[in-house]
């Protein structure tokens, strides 16, 4: 789903900066970028570790000037859809770490470098925080994803009042089902996915652009006046 | 509202039909889009009559072939009585607007649609329709309606590639709030309310607006799209 998102930016104009722990693939995405005439490129960057999200953000600084977006888009599955008696302390701390404390430290590192560079009257930075429609409403399997998924609901919205003085807008996006190369497993398996289709009112898996569209909207001067704002683009699952 | 809405729609190319009880205004939001080389035209409606609704929706298919967008945007406030004074003639009038004239809307315009394939609704509800309001009592009771409504519309017409969500507005300075914005006091508080620390304009909701409109939200139905400076984060 990043990929699709780096890719909408830059056509959008934006300037890039990837990141991911998947290096080669972030490299390649970095480079179909620059292929077709856009700007990106790819930074190494583990989102549960503070003084990594402190060297790439002083990095765009020095290299761009200002930071302007901040997509907190890494997250993980705990890879068992097991019953929640079935998971253990490190499955729970393993995806916390990704999904939850990545969120708080781009949150954190991210804004202290939108109030050096590019709060003003006129011009804030946006951050948008990606959760889940199970942030919302109870998983039938799976047990750390939607803890750490409500976490950057909640943590979305405090993180919303307190950066408002800054002109910094904080938002968290709720897909439903996405056809991502992360769900593969489950959007390989027929019967798994027309359940999945089953349960989504607009009868189709959504694509990783139809989240994007939604997160270069957050980031546009078009949405100026939304934060804290919950964004689901969920074909309706939730409406149920 | 309508009139910010109308105007960058017709701005992105979209033929719109302006409807309002109010003609003097709404010929006079046609006639400027117009000018400045958009497409519009005004045609009178109270939304709370199912015969109006059926006649605009006939014309405007007939006239431009289909429709593929409606914004339920007409509401009234019904003053700030405090829920024990609240009148019942007040709550009929409101909810006759704010909540019956957007069933209406959306019925009417889903059978349009269906018709021709599909399409967006778009009800304007409010941040009271998600939390409580401190006077009153038919607006905020008529935009839950409204939010829940949504909901229900966007489950049942789903199927038929019809896309409804509802847009929830926070403090926003529009000729209808016009004697709460000329009172700075009043201003204040309001402000002073809002995380983002600004009364929201008649365009950061039109944009909102237009997002649920376009392609670019193809896969949002049934979702509550809150333009509100933060007030509900907190």
């Amino acid at each position: 789903m990043g990929a699709a998102e780096a890719r909408l930016f830059a056509e959008q104009g934006a300037t890039v900066v990837l990141t991911d722990v998947q290096d080669e693939l972030g490299h390649k995405v970095a480079a179909e970028i620059a292929a077709s005439g856009g700007v990106a490129v790819y930074r190494r960057l583990n989102v549960s570790d503070e003084s990594e999200w402190e060297e790439t953000v002083g990095w765009v600084e020095a290299q761009y000037g200002r930071l302007d977006v901040v997509v907190n888009n890494a997250g993980i599955f705990s890879g068992r859809m097991g019953r929640l008696s079935d998971y253990t302390e490190q499955d729970w701390d393993r995806v916390i770490a990704v999904n939850a404390t990545g969120v708080f430290l781009g949150t954190k590192v991210g804004a202290r470098s939108m109030r050096r560079t590019v709060t003003s009257e006129v011009r804030g930075g946006s951050i948008i925080n990606v959760s889940s429609v199970y942030g919302l409403v109870g998983a039938p399997g799976e047990g750390p994803y939607p803890a750490s998924k409500g976490a950057v609901r909640s943590f979305t919205k405090a993180a919303a009042v307190q950066l408002a003085p800054d002109n910094i807008r904080v938002n968290s996006v709720h897909p439903g089902f996405i056809d991502t190369p992360q769900a593969a497993s489950l959007m390989d398996d027929p019967v798994e996915r027309a359940a999945l289709v089953e349960r989504t009112p607009i009868g189709r898996i959504g694509t990783s652009e139809d989240v994007a569209w939604g997160i270069v909207y957050l980031a546009s001067d078009e949405s100026t006046y939304m934060t804290g704002a919950e964004f689901i683009i969920d074909g309706g699952i939730t409406a149920q | 509202m309508g009139a910010a809405e109308a105007r960058l729609f017709a701005e992105e190319g979209a033929t719109v039909v302006v409807a309002d009880v109010q003609d003097e205004a709404g010929a006079e939001v046609a006639r400027q889009i117009n000018d400045s080389g958009g497409s519009a035209r005004y045609v009178s409606l109270d939304v709370s009559s199912e015969a109006g609704w059926t006649g605009i929706i006939r014309d405007t298919v007939q006239a431009d072939g289909c429709l593929d967008v409606l914004v339920n945007n007409a509401g009234v406030g019904g003053g700030d009585a405090e829920m024990v004074d609240f009148t019942t003639q007040d709550w009929d009038r409101v909810i006759a607007v704010n909540a019956t004239g957007v069933f209406l809307g959306t019925k009417h315009a889903a059978l349009a649609m269906r018709r021709s394939g599909g399409g967006s609704i778009i009800n304007i509800s409010s941040i009271y329709g998600l939390v409580g309001a401190g006077s009153g009592a038919a607006y905020p009771a008529s935009k839950g309606a409204v939010r829940s409504f949504t909901k229900a519309a966007a489950v049942q017409l789903a199927p038929d590639n019809i896309r409804v969500n509802s847009v929830h507005p926070g403090f926003i300075d529009t000729p209808q709030t016009g004697w709460m914005m000329a009172d700075p006091d009043i201003v204040r508080t309001l402000q002073d309310r809002t995380p983002l620390g600004r009364i929201a304009t008649p365009e950061d909701i039109a944009w909102g607006v237009l997002y649920l409109a376009t392609d670019e939200s193809s896969y949002m139905t049934g979702s509550e799209f809150v333009i509100d400076g933060g007030i509900t984060a907190q």
